[in-house]
């Protein structure tokens, strides 16, 4: 394989999606970056939802409100549950699935429209719905999660009423979702709250209009008058080109680099406006571009946690015994799925690493490795969910070390690298799991480390050691 | 499929046996950490130790009104009455457990100050902990917390990777900046030989500094940081050994931990640890009682050690939580989330003891809560500007005046 070839086919991979096995990166050394990158989308056009049988239902007849204390609880705690299995059914999704670059996507978009909720229907309903709309117009995608129950319910628009508006969505509505701070004034807000009031959703969680307390009067709103509705608001900001440069910004730093080309971002910007904020069609210009394959662009963007433990359970088969391990390992490295820390989403970046995060990150691979404890305990961040507040606060009396229960699989890694000859494999494994080299020194250390029992154990120790590289954090 | 043992790998581990760092590495501060102005690195020995109660702690039943009839009447299950606490003042006496507490009242050691919050109060314990850690209003999210900034500042009391250290597995983010951050550690020996043994050690030593790359060059930052704060650490830890006995228990074993490194000299300017388990909704007595022992007794023995090693005049340590609770019990023996919290203040240099400021007024509440008089950043801002030395202004965003309690 020609290196520079190999290290610009890994990034389209690692960028699209969670990074791909060897072999298919060397079956596609001959081939041309936009065939491959056709090839990705294609791969997912079909998907399947994110399946979980809910069986968060509420007692029949009863409204939330009417439950008993014991109802409540054990509908909380299954709902827990539910969210628990999610979360890892999704992380499974993203490692495992061909339609990894719609998993990335809506990786993305839970972050952009960050939302927290208790009910598991809730979350899973979201997660589809983000998922279905991930590559597709992003006016459906906004529209669809205006309307969006956990979204309602997370940004207040329950309460939104003509009587009493809330403008905590019509707020976030525009400072994080579109237009971005400093493009709307507080008369705005407030003239679009009154445009939202009434939307909300029944206890069946299907949204509803609820015409009794809708504003139906006349509001001025961004230089516009009229009886506007919801969907006038939503169609007004996307009649903004400053919401097109929002999104493809936005874009643009959790895909290509977390510093802005405005010179770039701006033509790209141009033509997701013109092209109705089709995002397939953004995504597609970004991954065939000359920018994106630029030496300044590769390896300088921080896996996230979940890009991170995806990736490794690509690369490494890796099977958690038990999801509430894989959850502890996500909330140790700052990043739970279903649990954005606020509705800013994740701040990324830089905010990944620190002391004890990068010695986790450093240490990981040898304690999968060496199927033995990671120790850590994790910090209660579960949003007034005061059970299980309580319920964990016990527990870490009880449990200093946690225990990370995963098994590691180097089959497919060994039949990979095992035709190489052990001058050379240390090269070739650096190649793959590295976007930045690592020097000579480095190379040499692991050298000193490498395991030369066998030709298995060359190549899990290598491999082991590489990933344990501060390196091995970019992609 | 195979499963990996521990066979393979150890058998390096007799490679390695040199130090970690290089003499002249440890002396000889990353670029990093000097002072952007070029000036002697001062260290004015001003030590400040965060204690964080997590989960809301009932301050009702912390600092008691004694002759409030409003509070007896909203607690017939859960007040205590005023015979049975601890009589600081005609109004106030504290939980009957803090007999350690108020042994440092009785010395002049103990601030306590009333009323302590923000506008428009988040009742949920994520958002108001976010609140207080990055010192931010109610309806404005940073994601770099109050200590984290002052790093970030270059004051002369905060140029260490080590100048902030939180005892514990993972780092808050009230120790989070932009381009620096405290240190989570959560037992010092672990960190040393988790750093020195083996592979990571020689790493740190070949990473080196020199990179384009600035990600990577931040990863190297960060590896150096880790090793040269557990260096530091192993280095100086051992000059002073506690003969002080403490309470059983995680949290006064950390605070064990950070007298030791306080007393033997420690350059580290902000110390940060929790005791969590406050969210007392049901069956609060019991509890609650147990925690403000462990809490009490703990900060006691704390004072003593510290007082035996010289150090107690230099050190601040503040006892906050993320709220308060509900003024009125609830129906299960237990209360729920409210706002406005009183919070201790306990050093050996104070320099206004005993009560700060009057009791809340029980008969002005909003929706059940004690309404805020001090804003928390008030606190924040005087501890920044006249204990550390550093600009509160530009670490809080704004001015929030100074108070008197140091």
């Amino acid at each position: 394989m020609k290196p520079d070839i190999q290290k610009k086919i890994q990034h389209l991979f690692h960028r699209s999606g969670f990074g791909e096995r060897y072999s298919v990166i060397e079956s596609l050394n001959d081939t041309y970056i936009e065939k491959i990158v056709d090839g990705i989308f294609r791969k997912s056009d079909s998907f399947t939802d994110l399946k979980m049988e809910s069986s968060y239902t509420l007692p029949s007849g009863k409204d939330p409100g009417q439950l008993t204390d014991k109802e409540r609880k054990v509908l909380q705690k299954k709902s827990r549950e539910e969210i628990r299995e999610m979360n890892t059914k999704w992380i499974y999704k993203m490692a495992n699935e061909d339609s990894f670059l719609r998993e990335k996507m809506t990786l993305f978009w839970h972050g952009h429209f960050a939302c927290r909720s208790r009910v598991s229907r809730f979350c899973i309903n979201q997660n589809n719905t983000i998922r279905k709309h991930a590559l597709g117009k992003f006016g459906d995608l906004l529209t669809a999660i205006s309307k969006d129950p956990a979204m309602l319910q997370f940004l207040n628009n329950q309460q939104n009423r003509k009587s009493s508006p809330n403008e905590n969505f019509a707020r976030e509505l525009m400072e994080l979702f579109t237009l971005g701070i400093g493009n709307y004034t507080e008369n705005d807000v407030k003239e679009a709250a009154r445009a939202f009031t009434g939307w909300g959703f029944d206890k069946e969680g299907e949204f509803r209009f609820r015409k009794g307390a809708h504003d139906f009067g006349e509001k001025t709103f961004l230089g516009f008058s009229g009886k506007f509705s919801g969907e006038d608001i939503i169609r007004i900001i996307l009649e903004n080109k400053q919401t097109a440069r929002f999104i493809t910004a936005k874009i643009y730093k959790f895909f290509v680099n977390e510093e802005e080309n405005v010179n770039i971002t701006d033509k790209l910007s141009e033509g997701f406006y013109d092209s109705g904020y089709d995002v397939s069609l953004l995504m597609k210009r970004i991954f065939k571009s000359e920018e994106f394959y630029d030496e300044k662009n590769i390896g300088t963007r921080f896996k996230s946690p979940v890009e991170l433990i995806a990736g490794l359970i690509k690369l490494l088969d890796l099977k958690f015994q038990n999801p509430s391990a894989l959850m502890r390992l996500q909330s140790a490295l700052g990043q739970v799925l279903f649990n954005p820390p606020n509705v800013g989403g994740w701040p990324g970046g830089k905010s990944w690493i620190d002391t004890s995060s990068l010695m986790l990150r450093m240490k990981m691979p040898e304690q999968l490795f060496m199927a033995s404890k990671i120790e850590f305990d994790y910090k209660i961040n579960i949003e007034e969910d005061d059970e299980a507040v309580t319920e964990m606060n016990e527990k870490r009396k009880l449990m200093q070390m946690r225990i990370l229960n995963a098994e590691v699989n180097t089959h497919k890694l060994v039949s990979d690298f095992g035709k190489y000859n052990s001058n050379e494999l240390v090269d070739k494994m650096c190649s793959y799991f590295l976007q930045v080299p690592a020097g000579r020194k480095k190379s040499k250390l692991i050298e000193e480390y490498a395991d030369r029992t066998g030709k298995e154990d060359l190549i899990e120790s290598v491999a082991m050691r590489i990933m344990s590289l501060p390196e091995f954090q970019l992609c | 499929m195979k499963t990996y043992g521990r066979r393979i790998f150890l058998k390096n581990a007799a490679v390695i046996s040199a130090s970690l760092l290089t003499p002249g590495f440890l002396k000889s501060l990353p670029e990093k950490y000097k002072s952007k102005t070029g000036s002697e690195i001062s260290y004015n020995g001003k030590k400040l130790v965060m204690i964080q109660l997590s989960g809301g702690n009932d301050g009702m039943n912390t600092l008691i009104p004694t002759r409030n009839d409003s509070y007896y009447r909203l607690r017939p299950g859960i007040s205590i009455s005023s015979d049975k606490a601890l009589r600081l003042t005609d109004e106030a006496g504290l939980n009957p457990v803090m007999t350690g507490v108020r042994s440092l009242y009785d010395n002049g050691q103990l601030s306590i100050i009333n009323s302590v919050g923000y506008p428009n109060p988040d009742r949920s314990h994520f958002r108001s902990m976010d609140i207080w850690q990055s010192a931010s209003s109610s309806d404005e999210y940073l994601d770099t917390g109050w200590i984290g900034r002052y790093l970030d500042s270059d004051c002369s009391s905060c140029v260490h990777p080590y100048s902030a250290i939180e005892v514990d597995s993972a780092l808050s983010m009230a120790l989070k900046g932009r381009e620096r951050s405290g240190i989570a550690i959560k037992d010092p020996s672990q960190l040393y030989s988790g750093s020195k043994r083996d592979f990571f050690s020689e790493l740190a030593r070949s990473g080196g500094t020199g990179y384009d790359n600035d990600e990577l060059a931040y990863l190297y930052k960060t590896l150096s940081d880790i090793t040269l704060s557990a260096d530091y650490i192993y280095e100086n830890s051992s000059i002073y050994k506690s003969a002080f006995e403490y309470p059983s228990g995680e949290f006064c074993r950390n605070l064990k931990t950070i007298a030791g490194m306080i007393n033997s000299g420690f350059e580290t300017s902000v110390y940060y640890v929790s005791l969590s388990g406050f969210d007392t909704h049901v069956g609060q007595t019991g509890r609650h009682e147990r925690l403000l022992k462990e809490l009490s007794d703990g900060i006691k023995v704390f004072s003593d050690d510290l007082a035996h090693g010289g150090t107690f005049g230099d050190t601040l340590i503040v006892c906050f939580s993320e709220f308060g609770r509900r003024v009125k019990e609830n129906g299960s023996k237990g209360t729920d989330h409210g706002s406005a919290n009183n919070l201790f203040i306990i050093g050996g240099n104070l320099k206004s003891a005993g009560l700060y400021n009057k009791m809340p007024d029980l008969e002005k509440l909003v929706d059940g809560d004690i309404i805020h008089e001090i804003d928390f950043r008030s606190v924040y801002s005087t501890i920044l500007r006249k204990w550390l030395g550093a600009d509160d202004v530009k670490i809080l965003g704004k001015d929030f005046g100074d108070m008197k309690f140091c």
